[in-house]
Parts: C-alpha cells; sequence; structure tokens
C-alpha cells in the first residue's frame, strides 16, 4: 500500500537530510507506528506520502502508483484515498461538527444526497452522535479530535495518516482515539500514526518503525516504543 | 462542480473582504468609465467625418438644374483662383455612395432618403485653408451654385477638442486599470491569506485545483462585473450629458452625432474587459501565492 524504496529528501535549508536511504513496505490494513524524536523525519515521511514533498532521490508507490510520475492533476486524486489527522485538530472554527465533515465531501463535489447520508455515519461511528450541532469551541480536545478523524475517514480513504494525533490530548483521552483509530484500522483502513507517545505504543503491540536522524534503525512488528535501546 | 458550494463559499469571501471588495468595485467602475468613454468620443469624432474630411476645405454644391455651361463655368472659376490647389467634382452617384459609407450605421435613414436628393458637387482643396472666405464668394453668386460650405474649418476644432479628451480619458483609464490590477492582485492575495485555513483543508482531502480556485475568481470577477454594469450606466450619462446636452447645444446640426445603439454597443465590451481583467489578474496571483 505504501512503498518507499531508498527514499532521501533534503530541504534546501539544512545540509543534513531529513530522510536518509529509506526504505520501507507497509501492508494493505496494516497499522504501522512511526516512532522518534522531533526531527527525526516523521513528519517528512508523512508529507512524501501525501505528495506535498518530493523525494530528492528514491522512489515512493503509494496505493499502486508511483508519485514521480503522477502528474500534478492527479494529486487531488490520489489525497482522496489518504484521510489526514494532525495534533493540532485543524478544524474550520466557524463551522458546525456536521460542516467540518461535509466539507471535506463538498470541495471534492460529492452530490448533496450523499453527504446527507454518510456525514451522520461518519459521526455515530466516532462517537460524536447528538453533537452535530456544536461549533468546535464548543468541544473538549477529544471531541474536536474525533471530528478531524471522521472528516479524514469520512470519504473511506484506503489510508489513514496521524501525525501526533494525541499530542495534544490527556491520557485518558488519547486511549479514546486509539481505540477510533484501531476501529477504522479493522474496516481494512491502512493507518500510519506517527508519535512520541511510548504508553500507547506499548499498549497497543503493533508494527513500530523508528527513525532516527533520518535513518530506518528499527522496524519491528508488534513492537514496544524503547525496545531497542 | 456543485456552483451552491461554490457560491456560498464566494459570498463569505464577499463579506470577509468587504472594503477591499468596495475598493475593487470602484476602480474598475472608473477605469471602465474612462475606456468606454474614449470609445464613444472616438465613435461621436468618426460620426461626423465624411468622404471628404481632411482632404478639402470648401464644398461648392449645385442647384437640381444646374446646365452643362454652368458647371463648366463654375470650374473654370474656380480653377482660376490663386488660392485654389485642387477640384474634385463629386457626382449624385458618387455623393450617394459616400453617403451611404457615412451613415451605414443608421440604416433607417439611408433606407429613407432618396439618391436624386443628394446634389452634386465640386470640392476644393485650398493652397491656404485660412482663404476660404475670398474662395467661397468668388462662386457663391454664380448661376448653377446652391450652396458653399466650409464647415470642415470649424468641424477641425470639434475634432481636435474630441481627439484631445478622448486621449486625458485613455491616460486616466491606464492610470486607474493599473491600479485596479494591483488592488485585485492585493485584494487575492489578502482572500488567499485569510483563508489558507480552508484552502488547506481543500488540498489535503483532494479538492482539485478548480474547486480551489474557483470562489475567488468568482469574487473578484462578480466585482468587475459590478464595476462594469455601473461604468456602463456612465456611458449612458456621458451621451445624454456631454454628447446629447453639451455637443448638440454648441455646434448644432453642423456635427452628425452619435446615438443610444453606439452606447449599447459599447456595454458588452466594458463588461467583458472588466471580467477579463479580474479573472486574468486573480488566476495569476492565485498561482502565486495559492500553492495547489
Amino acid at each position: 500500500m505504501i512503498r518507499f524504496e531508498s527514499v532521501t529528501k533534503l530541504y534546501a535549508s539544512s545540509a543534513r537530510p531529513a530522510l536518509d536511504g529509506v526504505t520501507v513496505d507497509i501492508e494493505k490494513g496494516e497499522f504501522v507506528f512511526l516512532v522518534g524524536q522531533s526531527g527525526s523525519g516523521k513528519s517528512t515521511f508523512l508529507r512524501l506520502v501525501l505528495k506535498e514533498e518530493k523525494p530528492s532521490r528514491g522512489q515512493i508507490w503509494v496505493a499502486g502508483k508511483e508519485l514521480s510520475r503522477l502528474s500534478h492533476w492527479k494529486v487531488p486524486a490520489l489525497r482522496r484515498q489518504i484521510g489526514t489527522v494532525f495534533q493540532d485538530f485543524r478544524l474550520l472554527p466557524n463551522k458546525t461538527v456536521r460542516e467540518n465533515v461535509a466539507f471535506a465531501l463538498e470541495v471534492i463535489g460529492k452530490p448533496r444526497h450523499t453527504i446527507a447520508q454518510v456525514v451522520p455515519e461518519v459521526l455515530d461511528l466516532v462517537g460524536l452522535a447528538g453533537k452535530e450541532d456544536r461549533m468546535p469551541d464548543e468541544l473538549s480536545g477529544g471531541e474536536q479530535q474525533r471530528v478531524a478523524v471522521a472528516r479524514a475517514f469520512v470519504n473511506r480513504p484506503m489510508i489513514l495518516l496521524a501525525d501526533e494525533p494525541t499530542g495534544n490530548l490527556d491520557p485518558a483521552t488519547s486511549v479514546g482515539i486509539m481505540r477510533l483509530l484501531d476501529r477504522i484500522n479493522r474496516t481494512g483502513t491502512t493507518v500510519v500514526m506517527a508519535t512520541h507517545d511510548s504508553h500507547i505504543v506499548d499498549s497497543m503491540r503493533r508494527r513500530v518503525i523508528e527513525l532516527e536522524g533520518g535513518k530506518v534503525t528499527r522496524d519491528q512488528s508488534r513492537g514496544v516504543y524503547g525496545y531497542a535501546r | 462542480m456543485r456552483w451552491r458550494f461554490v457560491f456560498s463559499e464566494m459570498m463569505i469571501g464577499f463579506r470577509r473582504n468587504l472594503s477591499m471588495t468596495v475598493a475593487t468595485i470602484l476602480t474598475i467602475w472608473i477605469a471602465l468609465t474612462g475606456l468606454g468613454a474614449a470609445w464613444l468620443m472616438h465613435q461621436q469624432t468618426n460620426a461626423t467625418k465624411d468622404y471628404w474630411f481632411g482632404k478639402i476645405q470648401i464644398s461648392v454644391f449645385l442647384t437640381k438644374d444646374v446646365t452643362q455651361p454652368e458647371r463648366d463655368a463654375i470650374r473654370s472659376q474656380l480653377q482660376s483662383l490663386p488660392q485654389v490647389d485642387q477640384v474634385y467634382y463629386e457626382s449624385k452617384q458618387e455623393a450617394w455612395i459616400h453617403f451611404k459609407e457615412q451613415f451605414k450605421s443608421v440604416p433607417q435613414l439611408v433606407r429613407n432618403t432618396d439618391p436624386s436628393a443628394l446634389p452634386e458637387s465640386y470640392r476644393v482643396k485650398l493652397k491656404d485653408p485660412k482663404k476660404f472666405q475670398i474662395v467661397a464668394s468668388a462662386v457663391q453668386d454664380m448661376p448653377g451654385v446652391d450652396q458653399v460650405a466650409a464647415e470642415a474649418q470649424a468641424l477641425k476644432k470639434v475634432f481636435r477638442l474630441l481627439g484631445g479628451l478622448q486621449n486625458v480619458m485613455l491616460i486616466v483609464a491606464g492610470a486607474v486599470l493599473l491600479a485596479s490590477v494591483l488592488l485585485i492582485f492585493n485584494n487575492v492575495r489578502l482572500a488567499a491569506f485569510s483563508r489558507r485555513r480552508e484552502t488547506g483543508i481543500m488540498r489535503l482531502v483532494g479538492a482539485s485545483d478548480v474547486y480551489i480556485q474557483a470562489p475567488f475568481i468568482l469574487e473578484i470577477t462578480t466585482a468587475a462585473f459590478i464595476g462594469g454594469v455601473l461604468a456602463s450606466a456612465a456611458m449612458f450619462a456621458i451621451k445624454a450629458l456631454i454628447v446629447d446636452h453639451g455637443l448638440k447645444s454648441a455646434f448644432g446640426g453642423i456635427l452628425t452625432y452619435i446615438g443610444w445603439d453606439a452606447v449599447w454597443g459599447t456595454i458588452p465590451y466594458l463588461l467583458l474587459a472588466g471580467v477579463l481583467i479580474a479573472a486574468v489578474t486573480a488566476f495569476g496571483t492565485l498561482q502565486r501565492y495559492l500553492r495547489v
């Protein structure tokens, strides 16, 4: 589903590569933790999957497509197969919960009756039934992240990328979000989650890819956070 | 394309950038009014210029029942004058051809004119146009002469005035047009910045370029269209006040005046120019300031 082959990413502003010869293969339906310290290359990895950045060297396949051969106008179609969740939620403050989720479908031109049908379904899935008309600032952090997950998942993407989704949440709330991501993973969606929350990684016992200075230093199925050291 | 959605996004943008949008409407209005006014002046100038304009200074119109000896006498009298440079003869047929050409934009006038009603004439070019009075009085009372006209002299002043006015309009319009392009550039850049959260999410969930850019472009072209409508209204005011009230009361019957059809003909171009300028500027700005 996601395949990196000797991928190196250099930014103009830094002499040290953000990713350095990374080769990783993530199968369909997997749940993968991407761990490592800040600046280890986790976010760069996710940005490369979204084709927000181009690799300096190496090749990347996502959903069967080699990204360097994907023309500019086909990038939106790629991104429709990928849902993304961030640490800071990135909700639209002037739209309700329902409108925030519907926005993701409206902007890709989905018909209204489809939106009217799938938005309540996904809000129910993330446990926000009954809060459709709240504004984001009326919700707790955990609820806001659930809205963000609903928005990322409403189009039923094949891949869900999560960049520190629990970074702003307390441990109890984080567990709820992890259960939600786990449930989404069970529907067959490949989940890649960047984190440095060791408790979560340890408790989930899923595949762990550790990055350090842009290099893969560990790739272990059913891993824990600090195992290698 | 879900137009309802694009439209509602556009309205949000309108409310958010209201002052800048109003400024855009006003500058587009002034720029297009200048352009349109210059175009009307140009048409007004052309409406009066007939085939002989600029070639001759005096027209000697002959009576209907003029005889051949009279014709010859008038011609030799004209040619004998030292002030005369060239004498052209315009027959009734030629007069009709030139008349049709001059009034082709007013077909009902051409239809209602009897070709035989147009007089034959001698068209006279002078060595010194200021001496037209001497030449006119020399032939005025000859048999076969109906009327001697030296309108071209007076008209030249009018045309110089109209031409000057037209140039001033063009300069003002050019300057204001540049201002509106810069304003649109800034307006779109600001709008793109203030909506970066929305566009960021749109990009992320796979919205196409068209969906992301359409609200910005529609917002600014709508403003430009409103400016164009206001400029169109100004065209009617210019025709009523400057042409019908100003020029007509000053020059009366010696000029041919542009009609309302000239005003109507200008309007589509004004609207199109406004919309195109805005759309192209907005599109160019978005390529630079809205990463898609």
